[in-house]
């Protein structure tokens, strides 16, 4: 047991270490190609500009002097503080304090959104945002992951039969994304039916009680989760069914039917167990691309979270808030690489008792 | 060959070609009758491209399921109407033009506009209107209208004293059997109308232009949108548009991870390492919003964005399927065989080693293309869309952002929708067909 913590561990260790650098390259990326048309610069300097100026007008020394001297004062200042800040020194310089400050999100002020509190601070807004994104995805994949998962052992049980075919012959359906379910159900539920709501995520005014409120936003999770699964489930039901196929066809789940084990237990320890490490590979690139697709998603459903952020950000050309963005959507990235990954490890044998087998 | 009568056994392949088929067809033509340039100027669109159509119209099969007859279009020009001139001195004449129409339909127009053109001394002529309904009502419908000779119109439907006249819009009370029910209980009452337009101007001076427009509410094969335009030409524009963008963007990005994965495979150690590395990377960078960035603060031409899709895709998570292939296929006796007689590390790769993995290839190949085809819908559903071409995303984007749903206009977001669900779904039953011939494990399953 202690060496199968002390690997589990160490792979635990070396995967962060090695994702970790991975975001740093990706930030790094972000910023060069968010600065290649000079945008972060050109952000950054109007957020001096606008700090000088505040400084200047309001310092009462300065109250007397007259308009085009006080402009000029400001302009002086401007480039003191750029040249301070090393805005002027060559772009493989100033990239290392961008990627720098993206990593931790201290990105400044927004140039036009503010969060819900008020603050300007892009951290705060994406911080606001990330629990709503969290809530809808995070509920979606669950549902998914879990749904797929039954469903597909449960039709490599009745292999051949028709809700078998029916669910292969649904499975091209997959292709359109979830946005495009998202607006159908938009469509029938809320234009047609009006029996759900258009958009967003509780009612308007807020509900006064704490239950009022979980009701409201269980209400309105209902359409984009259905969109989501809608966008996903047929494919992974069908991908995972010949998993499990392919696996109980192996010689040792022979061996354990003709043992005369139950079938349950079959199916749980010969069966489900070795088709994890392909299933979860499987999810996690479903995982990925949901991520993504969080920005229309949230945008087709005005759901307050970081896609609608970033897509009024796109809508204002808010540069901080963009790049803040993208970054958090790196971080999001990652950590679910990071925690399929520990999963993957912690099920396969091979990284648990010798290390050094891993996914790929 | 052989692939191809196999894949007729699949019923899904058979429906998949068919429709990847119609769409190609479709494409061909649509770029033969509306050319490139044409296509974008019509969809442009601007002062004298679509003055007749109506504004959000259904499309016009709408009718056919519809127990009443939805009103056409009625365009009237100056040579349907009769024009009469009379001298009354001073150098003034008092010209009468005079529309006779027939209305047959069961609802009210949506507009009623008229267009005029002229050559005028004074570059305006103050014209009267009068209207005759088939109830031998007549109504003055405006006296001594300023109205401009070079693009001069009289919006009628929104002429507000008419408006406050009638209690109803003039596109609706000038047409109505009974104007003292309320607005949405009238019914438009069918026969012969009469439009007289009077008024005196100097001799010489002539409007060699009068249209009158009623407008329908049914409009063209697609129906039209906020700005009048005729979807079909989107829906048609956007086959190709789809189809390119799709197909070239599943051709740079699988082409290249298969030959990389084959080139990274077959030298292994270092290279195969550091190209792992590169997929991992590429699987964490967030894809979608660094292209959204791209297309933000660069350029949204679609062309761009179709470079930036495939070098974005170069290390996608195929390369390890790929991969996987090709290490089997490496150990195989026919590749040392190659070894031995001297073949060089490319010559192997590209001759031996890559054909070997197509039947994993071709089947990822056209699975992937919906993909890519819903890309460009999502970037346009963003407003990040191509500015200048007409495509099935853009209009759904239009859709959505002029609020089509809440007003009923579901044709507008449906057909493109439609449409890109059909291509999709041609490709995607192709592929999988094609996954079930090439790899016969799965055909059993």
């Amino acid at each position: 047991m202690g060496t199968i913590l002390k690997n589990l561990g160490r792979f635990t260790l070396l995967r962060g270490v090695a994702l970790f650098v991975t975001v740093l390259i990706g930030v790094y990326l972000t910023v060069a190609i968010a600065n290649m048309g000079g945008a972060m610069d050109e952000a950054l300097k109007m957020q001096i500009r606008l700090e000088v100026t505040q400084l200047v007008y309001q310092n009462p020394d300065y109250f007397n002097l007259p308009q085009t001297e006080l402009q000029r004062l400001v302009d002086d200042l401007t480039q003191t503080r750029v040249r301070q800040e090393g805005l002027d020194k060559p772009f493989l310089e100033r990239s290392v304090g961008y990627t720098r400050n993206a990593i931790t999100l201290s990105l400044g002020r927004s140039e036009s959104i503010m969060s819900d509190s008020g603050s300007r601070l892009v951290r705060n807004i994406l911080l606001e945002r990330l629990p709503s994104t969290l809530l809808l995805l995070g509920t979606s994949q669950m549902l998914l992951f879990f749904l797929a998962l039954f469903w597909a052992l449960f039709l490599s049980r009745r292999y051949g039969s028709f809700i078998d075919r029916a669910v292969i012959a649904l499975a091209p359906t997959s292709a359109a994304p979830a946005w495009f379910y998202g607006l159908f159900l938009i469509l029938i539920f809320a234009a047609i039916l009006k029996v759900m709501p258009w958009g967003g995520m509780v009612v308007s005014p807020p509900p006064q009680t704490t239950l009022g409120t979980i009701v409201s936003i269980l209400r309105h999770l209902i359409l984009p989760v259905g969109a989501v699964l809608m966008g996903a489930i047929f494919s992974s039901i069908y991908n995972w069914r010949t998993f499990f196929l392919m696996y109980s066809s192996e010689d040792y789940v022979e061996l354990a039917k003709a043992k005369g084990l139950r079938s349950r237990d079959i199916e749980r320890r010969y069966i489900l167990r070795p088709t994890m490490p392909p299933i979860l590979t499987s999810f996690l690139l479903i995982v990925i691309t949901m991520w993504m697709g969080a920005i229309v998603l949230e945008t087709v459903f005005n759901w307050p979270g970081l896609g609608s952020l970033y897509y009024a950000a796109i809508q204002t050309g808010d540069t901080p808030i963009i790049v803040g963005t993208v970054v958090i959507f790196g971080y999001l990235l990652a950590a679910t690489v990071f925690l399929l990954d520990f999963l993957y490890a912690a099920l396969d044998p091979r990284v648990r008792l010798s290390f050094g087998g891993g996914r790929s | 060959m052989r692939t191809l009568r196999e894949l007729r056994r699949y019923p899904s392949a058979v429906l998949g070609l068919s429709i990847i088929g119609v769409f190609i067809i479709v494409s061909i033509v649509t770029i033969i009758a509306i050319p490139y340039d044409e296509g974008i100027r019509l969809w442009r669109g601007g002062p004298g491209v679509w003055d007749y159509n109506a504004r959000r119209a259904a499309p016009v099969w709408f009718d056919w399921f519809t127990p009443d007859r939805l009103p056409r279009t009625m365009v009237m020009y100056l040579d349907d109407a009769t024009m009469t001139k009379e001298l009354i001195g001073d150098g003034m004449e008092r010209v009468e033009i005079i529309f006779d129409f027939e209305y047959p339909y069961d609802g009210f127009p949506k507009e009623f506009t008229l267009f005029f053109d002229g050559n005028l001394t004074a570059g305006r002529a103050d014209l009267s209107f009068y209207w005759w309904r088939p109830d031998g009502q007549v109504i003055t419908v405006a006296q001594n209208r300023s109205i401009r000779g070079i693009s001069g119109r009289y919006p009628i439907s929104q002429d507000t004293d008419l408006r406050e006249m009638l209690g109803a819009p003039p596109h609706v009370g000038l047409f109505a059997e009974d104007l003292d029910v309320k607005t949405a209980e009238m019914k438009p009452l069918k026969g012969d109308y009469r439009m007289m337009i009077e008024g005196e101007m100097p001799v010489g001076d002539e409007f060699h232009q009068v249209e009158m427009v009623v407008y329908g509410r049914v409009e063209g094969w697609g129906g039209t949108d906020h700005l009048r335009r005729d979807l079909i030409v989107g829906l048609l524009w956007g086959a190709p548009i789809g189809l390119i963008f799709g197909v070239l963007a599943a051709v740079g990005a699988q082409v290249s991870t298969f030959v990389l994965a084959g080139i990274g495979t077959w030298f292994g150690g270092k290279v195969d390492f550091i190209f792992r590395r590169l997929t991992e990377l590429n699987m964490i960078l967030p894809f979608l919003a660094i292209l959204i960035m791209v297309a933000h603060l660069y350029s949204p031409s679609i062309w761009v964005i179709l470079g930036i899709v495939i070098a974005l895709n170069v290390f996608s998570a195929s390369y390890l399927t790929y991969r996987a292939m090709f290490l089997q296929a490496k150990e195989l006796p026919y590749i040392e065989a190659a070894q031995a007689y001297g073949a060089g590390s490319f010559r192997i790769v590209f001759t031996y080693l890559l054909p070997r993995a197509l039947p994993i290839l071709l089947p990822q190949f056209v699975m992937i293309i919906p993909t890519f085809v819903f890309l460009e819908a999502t970037l346009a559903v963003l407003g990040l869309g191509d500015p200048q071409l007409a495509t099935w995303g853009k209009m759904i984007n239009d859709a959505r952002q002029y609020s089509a749903m809440y007003m009923g206009q579901y044709y507008w977001m449906v057909l493109p929708s439609i449409l890109l669900m059909t291509v999709g779904l041609g490709f995607a039953l192709l592929g999988f067909s094609l996954d079930r011939v090439f790899n016969p494990r799965l055909r059993e399953l």
